[in-house]
Order: C-alpha cells, then sequence, then structure tokens
C-alpha cells in the first residue's frame, strides 16, 4: 500500500525530532540547624566569575561567599576592616607596603601569598584580558604601560607592584590617596590561586577562592550550589550548611516561590509586591539602605545646557520636585528622598552630610523664582530621558516631570522620554547625545566619600557622563586624596561637595533602599551596604 | 518520494541563508551598543571598550562579520559566543531547547488528544447541546490572554488547592510541566477543536459518506476511516505549524512558570542585542519549521491517497 511507505516516511523523522527531548530528576533535601541549606534567589551573572570582571549584584554575591580581601566592609557599618591585611603601612600615602596574614589558604589548599595578590592585580588591570573593573588599578604606577588608552600595551606587569617577601609587597599609587587601603575591601583586589591562570577555563567552571564556602557545582543559567568551607582559617565562617543560588528570570516568579515555601531568601521584592509584603511576609521583610544613589544629570557638553547663571534653573528644578510624595507613593518607601550627593551608609563619620539642605526640599514658589532668574528651562520644554526596559523608570520620570509641572504651572515644562534598551541608553549618553537631563545611578564600590564624588564629578572622570566640570570641586578633591589624616580628608571632601551644591552639578533625587524578603525557616537575614545578603550569617532554624 | 524529499532538502539551503542574514542584518540595525551596556550605569574605560569589541568581531564591517559568522557554523558548527558572559551559544542553545521541547512536546500531546477529542464529539453532534457546550468553552478559551489563564491556574492549583507547585525547579521535571503545558496549549486546543468541528460536520454531508452509510458499512469503520481521514487533512495543517510556533517558546508561559527556555532566551537576547545568540536560535527555528512542513506534506499523502508526490 502506498500509504504505508509515507507513513513510515514521516514516523521516523517524527522519532528523530523526539528523541532528543531529555528529562531531568532528583531533588534536594535540606536538614536544619548548622547544617541546614538555605535557597536563594539569583539572576544570571552578566559577566564571567572573575573578580576584576564583575561589576554587578548577581555576580557579586558570588564574589562576596568565596572571596575575601585584605580587607573586609563590616556588613553593618561599612567600615574597612582588616581581613587578610596584618597591616598596610604608608609614610607619605603614595607608597604602601602591605603585609598579608599568615595561614591563609585558598580552598584547594593553595598558600595565600603576597603573590596571589600582585599577580590577580597585574592580571585585572592588563589590556589583554579585558576586565570591567581594570580602572581600579588605575591608581597604581605603571597602569598607562599595562592598559594604555590607545594602542598595544608595553608591559606584562605594573611597575608600582613589587613582590617583597613571601608575605609582603609594595605598591607605589601614581598620585597620593591617603584612603587607598579601604578602597581594598571591593572584589577586584581580591587574591587568586594559580589555578586560575593555569587552567582558566576549569577555573572559570568551577571557581576556587578563599572565603567561607566553597562552589560545589555550578550549572550556569540555572543554579550554583555553594557549600560551606569546614577549613576556612576566618572569623567570619559560615552560620549553615551552605547557600543554593536559584536563577530567576522574573522577580515576580522568585517572590511567588518565596510565599509558596519553595525558596529562603529573596533579595529583590518586585515593586507591584510592596503592598502584600506585610501580609505575606509580616516582619520576614527587610528594607535597608544601601550605597545607591539616583539622580538627575545635565548635558553640560550641549551650549543650551551650559551658560553662566544656570545654576539657578538647575538648583529651581531641584527644589521643584517633591521628593516625600514620590518615594512614599511611588516606590512605598524603598527609597529615601535624597539630602546630598553620597549615601547614608557612610554615616556621619564617613562624610554623609545634609548639604543640600533646602535646595533638596519641595517649594514650589521658591523653584519657580530660581527657574525664572536661571533664564528659564531652555528651549521652553525639557526631556528627562531613560531606559525603558529595566527597573521601571517610567513611573518615576512622569511623576519628577509632573511635580515639576504643577510647580511651575507650566504643562509643558517637562516630559519623558523612554529609551527602548538599556545598550541603547548608555550609548546615547556616553556618547553625549543627550538633549536634556538623564537619569543617572551609582551605586557605590567601596564606602567611602571618594567614591561618590570623584568618578562622578572630576573632570572628565569615568562616570561623567555629563562633563561636569569645576576647577574648585578638581581641586579640593585633590586636596582631599593627598590628605593623609582621614577626618580632614573628608571634610576636605564634604567642601567639594558644597562646591558642587552651588553649582548643582546634578540633582540628588533619592538613595535607593535594599530590600528582601526571607522564609520562617531561616532568621538573622541582613543585608550589607551593597545590598547583597550577608549569607555566612544566616541561621537555618 | 525518496527524489521529492532530497528536493525539499535542498530547498532549505537557501531559505536557511536567507533568513539568517535578515536576522543578523536587522539585529546589527537595532540601536545601542551591547558591549557598553555591560558595564551598567558606569562608565567603561576606551580601552577596554575598543579591546572587547575587536576580541568579539564587533568592529568589522557587517558583511566580514556575516561570512565570519556563517563560515564557523558551517565548517565548525561554532555558533559564536555570547557578548554578555563569554558562554558558547551552542551551549545556551543546548541548555534552553530540551526544556522547550519537552514543554513544546506536552502542550501539543494536550492539544492534540483534548482538541481532536472534543471536535470530535462537537462535530458528531452538530447543532446539539454537546456541540453548543464545546463551542462557548472554546471561545472562552480563545477570549482569556495568556498571562490571565497562567495566573488563574496558577493562583488556584498551587495556592489555593496546593496540587501544584507554583514554578518549575531547576531540576525540571515532567510533572512539573503539566500546568505550563496546559496554559501554553489551551489556545491551540480551542483551534483544532473548532478546525476538527467544523470539518467533520461538512463531510458528514458529503456524497461519499451517503454511499458509505448505503453500502452497509458499519459505524465505526464509517467514522473512523471514511469520515476522519477526510476530515483530518486542515487540522494537520494546524497542527504541523503549531509545533513551529509552541517550539519558538512561550515568552509568556515560560516567564510565569520560570521555565529557562527559548522563549526567555529570546526576549533576553533582543533587548540585550545578542546578536549571535538570536541568529543562531532562530536559525535552529527556520529548520523546525521547514522540517515539519516537509513533515505535513508527507501526512497528506497519508491521508489522502489521492495526492501523491512524484
Amino acid at each position: 500500500m502506498r500509504g504505508a511507505t509515507h507513513a513510515k516516511w514521516a514516523a521516523l523523522a517524527t522519532a528523530v525530532a523526539l528523541a532528543a527531548t531529555a528529562c531531568g530528576g532528583g531533588g534536594d533535601g535540606g536538614g536544619g540547624g548548622a547544617d541546614g541549606v538555605v535557597s536563594s534567589s539569583w539572576g544570571d551573572p552578566q559577566n564571567p566569575l572573575e573578580p576584576a570582571n564583575t561589576n554587578e549584584v548577581q555576580g557579586g554575591k558570588v564574589l562576596s561567599m568565596i572571596f575575601r580581601g585584605l580587607k573586609q566592609y563590616d556588613p553593618k557599618t561599612g567600615e574597612a576592616k582588616d581581613m587578610l591585611a596584618e597591616k598596610i603601612e604608608t609614610t607619605d600615602s603614595t607608597n604602601f607596603t602591605v603585609t598579608v596574614k599568615d595561614g591563609w589558604t585558598f580552598s584547594n589548599g593553595e598558600q595565600v601569598t603576597a603573590k596571589s595578590f600582585v599577580d590577580a592585580w597585574n592580571y585585572g588591570a592588563h589590556l589583554k584580558n579585558n576586565q570591567k573593573n581594570a580602572y581600579f588599578f588605575g591608581y597604581i604606577d605603571g597602569y598607562d604601560q599595562v592598559h594604555p588608552e590607545k594602542g598595544a600595551p608595553t608591559a606584562e606587569t605594573m611597575s608600582g607592584l613589587k613582590v617583597t617577601g613571601p608575605r609582603t609587597f609594595t605598591v607605589k599609587l601614581t598620585q597620593k590617596f591617603s584612603t587607598f587601603p579601604d578602597t581594598l575591601g571591593y572584589a577586584a583586589f581580591s587574591p587568586l590561586p594559580q589555578a586560575f591562570f593555569t587552567d582558566h577555563a576549569a577555573w572559570l567552571a568551577k571557581p576556587v577562592g578563599n572565603g567561607p564556602y566553597t562552589v560545589d557545582s555550578y550549572s550556569r543559567g540555572s543554579q550554583m550550589v555553594l557549600k560551606k568551607w569546614d577549613g576556612y582559617p576566618g572569623t567570619d565562617k559560615a552560620q549553615n550548611g551552605g547557600i543554593t543560588l536559584k536563577v530567576y528570570t522574573d522577580n515576580n516568579t522568585a517572590y511567588t516561590d518565596l510565599v509558596a515555601g519553595n525558596l529562603d531568601l529573596v533579595d529583590d521584592v518586585p515593586a507591584s509586591q510592596l503592598k502584600n509584603v506585610s501580609a505575606d511576609l509580616g516582619d520576614r521583610y527587610i528594607n535597608t539602605p544601601a550605597g545607591i544613589i539616583q539622580t538627575l544629570s545635565f548635558p553640560f557638553y550641549d551650549p543650551a545646557w551650559n551658560k553662566p547663571g544656570q545654576e539657578k534653573l538647575r538648583t529651581g528644578l531641584s527644589m521643584a520636585i517633591n521628593r516625600d510624595q514620590i518615594t512614599e507613593t511611588i516606590f512605598q518607601k524603598t527609597r529615601t528622598p535624597a539630602k546630598d550627593w553620597t549615601s547614608p551608609v557612610l554615616g556621619a563619620d564617613g562624610g554623609y552630610k545634609e548639604i543640600c539642605g533646602s535646595a533638596c526640599e519641595y517649594n514650589p514658589t521658591e523653584a519657580k523664582k530660581l527657574v525664572a532668574e536661571g533664564g528659564g528651562i531652555p528651549g521652553g520644554t525639557m526631556t528627562i530621558s531613560y531606559n525603558a526596559d529595566t527597573g521601571s523608570h517610567k513611573e518615576w520620570v512622569d511623576a519628577v516631570c509632573n511635580s515639576i509641572n504643577n510647580a511651575l504651572g507650566n504643562n509643558k515644562a517637562c516630559v519623558g522620554n523612554p529609551i527602548g534598551t538599556f545598550a541603547d541608553f548608555r550609548a546615547q549618553v556616553s556618547t553625549q547625545k543627550m538633549k536634556g537631563p538623564f537619569r543617572a545611578g551609582w551605586q557605590m564600590d567601596y564606602p567611602l566619600i571618594q567614591n561618590f564624588l570623584q568618578p562622578l564629578y572630576f573632570t572628565n572622570a569615568s562616570s561623567n557622563d555629563g562633563k561636569y566640570s569645576d576647577p574648585e570641586f578638581d581641586k579640593l578633591v585633590n586636596q582631599a586624596n593627598a590628605e593623609t589624616d582621614t577626618t580632614k580628608a573628608v571634610g576636605l571632601f564634604q567642601q567639594a561637595e558644597e562646591v558642587l551644591k552651588g553649582d548643582m552639578g546634578a540633582i540628588p533625587l533619592w538613595y535607593q533602599n535594599g530590600s528582601a524578603g526571607y522564609s520562617d525557616r531561616v532568621e538573622n537575614v541582613t543585608l550589607n551596604p551593597f545590598s547583597v545578603p550577608v549569607y555566612d550569617q544566616i541561621k537555618v532554624k | 518520494m525518496g527524489r521529492y524529499v532530497a528536493r525539499r532538502l535542498l530547498q532549505m539551503i537557501p531559505v536557511f541563508l536567507g533568513t539568517t542574514f535578515l536576522i543578523f542584518f536587522m539585529v546589527y540595525s537595532l540601536p545601542g551598543d551591547p558591549v557598553l551596556g555591560l558595564f551598567g550605569d558606569k562608565g567603561a574605560d576606551p580601552a577596554t571598550l575598543a579591546a572587547k569589541r575587536h576580541e568579539l568581531g564587533l568592529d568589522l564591517p557587517i558583511w566580514q562579520q556575516y561570512w565570519n559568522y556563517m563560515t564557523n557554523i558551517i565548517l565548525h558548527f561554532d555558533f559564536g559566543t555570547q557578548i554578555r558572559n563569554g558562554r558558547p551559544v551552542t551551549e545556551v542553545l543546548g541548555d534552553a531547547f530540551p526544556i522547550t521541547m519537552q514543554l513544546a512536546a506536552l502542550a501539543f500531546a494536550f492539544e492534540l488528544t483534548f482538541g481532536i477529542g472534543l471536535g470530535i464529539i462537537a462535530g458528531l453532534k452538530a447543532g446539539r447541546l454537546a456541540d453548543n457546550a464545546v463551542l462557548i468553552f472554546t471561545l472562552l478559551i480563545m477570549s482569556i490572554p495568556v498571562f490571565v489563564l497562567g495566573f488563574i491556574i496558577k493562583m488556584v492549583f498551587a495556592f489555593q488547592l496546593g496540587w501544584i507547585e507554583p514554578n518549575v525547579s531547576t531540576e525540571q521535571n515532567w510533572d512539573e510541566l503539566i500546568a505550563p503545558a496546559i496554559v501554553l496549549g489551551g489556545l491551540s486546543l480551542a483551534y483544532v477543536a473548532r478546525l476538527t468541528r467544523t470539518s467533520m460536520a461538512e463531510n458528514l454531508r458529503a456524497d461519499y459518506m451517503r454511499t458509505a452509510v448505503a453500502k452497509g458499512l458499519p459505524r465505526r469503520r464509517v467514522i473512523g476511516v471514511h469520515l476522519m481521514r477526510n476530515s483530518m487533512i486542515p487540522v494537520v495543517t494546524f497542527l504541523g505549524t503549531d509545533i513551529g510556533a509552541l517550539m519558538g517558546g512561550a515568552v509568556v508561559t515560560e516567564g510565569i512558570f520560570n521555565i529557562k527556555g527559548v522563549g526567555g532566551v529570546i526576549y533576553e537576547s533582543i533587548t540585550r542585542r545578542e546578536g549571535s545568540t538570536l541568529v543562531g536560535l532562530v536559525t535552529i527555528l527556520v529548520i523546525v519549521y521547514l522540517v515539519t512542513s516537509l513533515l505535513i506534506d508527507l501526512l497528506y499523502a497519508v491521508l489522502d491517497p489521492r495526492i501523491r508526490y512524484a
């Protein structure tokens, strides 16, 4: 029969198509107490998990568990404390001698020595390795040779780094930078074992570090299982048996899994669920300040936005924004109205001070007056640009514009300008294509006032997208960096911030909080100032 | 027959080249810089940017990029690497496709059995109560957007009754995929039921049916062979294209149930401008469409012996 032959062909092809389907199996049971395993929400890290190549929170979570650097930031106060550093000495704020503590090893048994640090830093700085945090090593002498602005590198290692003994090395900087030791808690400065250099691909598949956890298994795009490292020599040993990081493509889904009891910790509560949080979780919800500030930047490269006297216009705009109302209604208090250009996580000693004062208070009458004195909005209408694909920016930009329009009594004063994707937004911002104010966010790398000011407002600094420039500001920042006394240095940074306030170089909007929810299986859950959960302190009941 | 299949397979080559070039070109002309996007809100230093672009070959002119891409695929089966984390695209696709195929197979089985079953009931009882019930039910399904259906199923069965887990776990077992498969296959089920019903109701009045009944054939044979075989042709056409649609991933359904399949990868690749991932995915989907349409054409001949392929 003719039909039967046809059927055979068709059946064969269908069988081939179906044969490729796979089937999974298994499940994980968790004990309680010190052996209990905590499951936590995660997102696929954007970059390979190299310390000098990780610049976002998801990869940062893993690094915070498997690495310890010379310094460690206190999860509560943000203060930089010695971790692997026995001492870091300097007499001139330019040359530093670092002594590494004895007795530290990587989880594969290899000793952590001065060389582990120097090799890691040289790797991170070298242009051929394409590390995204390479600029962190920019203060070290010889960086220009391994990472030139243009052309090929002329050296393999930075001349400013020298191993002087098994546990000592020296660092020479290109300029005075008194708080340099305090930056060394950043993940980019982590030590690396030899395996990282000899078998790089295997290391990436299963990273080995010196932190309280070791990577047990890692299936990319799906989950990472971390186990407590019993031989960890530090004092901050893990209080639980391990952490399982599960990838969620949508934070709403992660939240429903938390509520259903399939997940212990969610560190990003979706905005749409904030009203349900107290009903769903009760007191198992944390909302604490993090070192993140949102601002509105101005295109100082556009002549229309860079006229003398326009500081009044910018101050007026700042006073036209009703921060209290927006943070309350749109963000459900997961943002705090900004009162300066830094962050409250720095603390008063670290340089946080309500410098912005009345210029950040809502005052529509004064706002209208100042905007008029400042020559009015260039062209009569301004746009606030933002990327529409992530972070629900549309809501607050519309609210800010609404607030400005109401204050100025002009319905056309301000409109939002959505840009489709983040990649496009950043491309336009960094190539100076903005025609009006645009949103800017800054997450600190280390809890220092310097990190909130220099990279953002120093002339031609790496993240100075609006091209703000004030010689007085630059001078004060240089003086502050050269100052060996921390209190005096902070004072000088605050003076620089006053200059920034006078110019209103960027409008501070609000500080972003870290939010997290957890199940009743676990306790002692906190977020550090980087809004990363302090995994090692979590206890399983 | 063999020659026909060979000819159809050869025809796939120009289609394959054309679609890959179109997609490649479209991704290339999207605005934005995917490498710069990796640096987040922070500034990137130009030297690292340039080095990264060079490593990925993004500094070459588009035709040269396309040429390199295609030669790598054809000669080494290398679909390139992702921009964001340097993962080989073949590995990304290898992770995403099995789970999507699992889900698609379940959804397909669901719409096939229930769709055709409901269609037969309605078609045989055309105009009566059962028929009207099926019509109303399918109309209801067709008018509910997929995300509403997804959330309703989650609410009722996961949170109120507690029969299922709300999300698919990282193990991605078959039993966890039942609920998402029902959501995914629901809409097609309604179409299949309606197509089957109409086609059967129409063919019931055909001359050959009267002849078959007049010959005194048993009812089972009249319906099972004469009626079914003729009524299945439009349904098979629909089911064939639906396989492609199911394999193409369901962005919404996958998102609701946290399934890390093709839909999510496509969505992410578009927003992040991951050209190589997107072209790789689409290439495979194009092949799936081509192969299923070939299968459907071959199936026609099985269903209707009058159709022959030289």
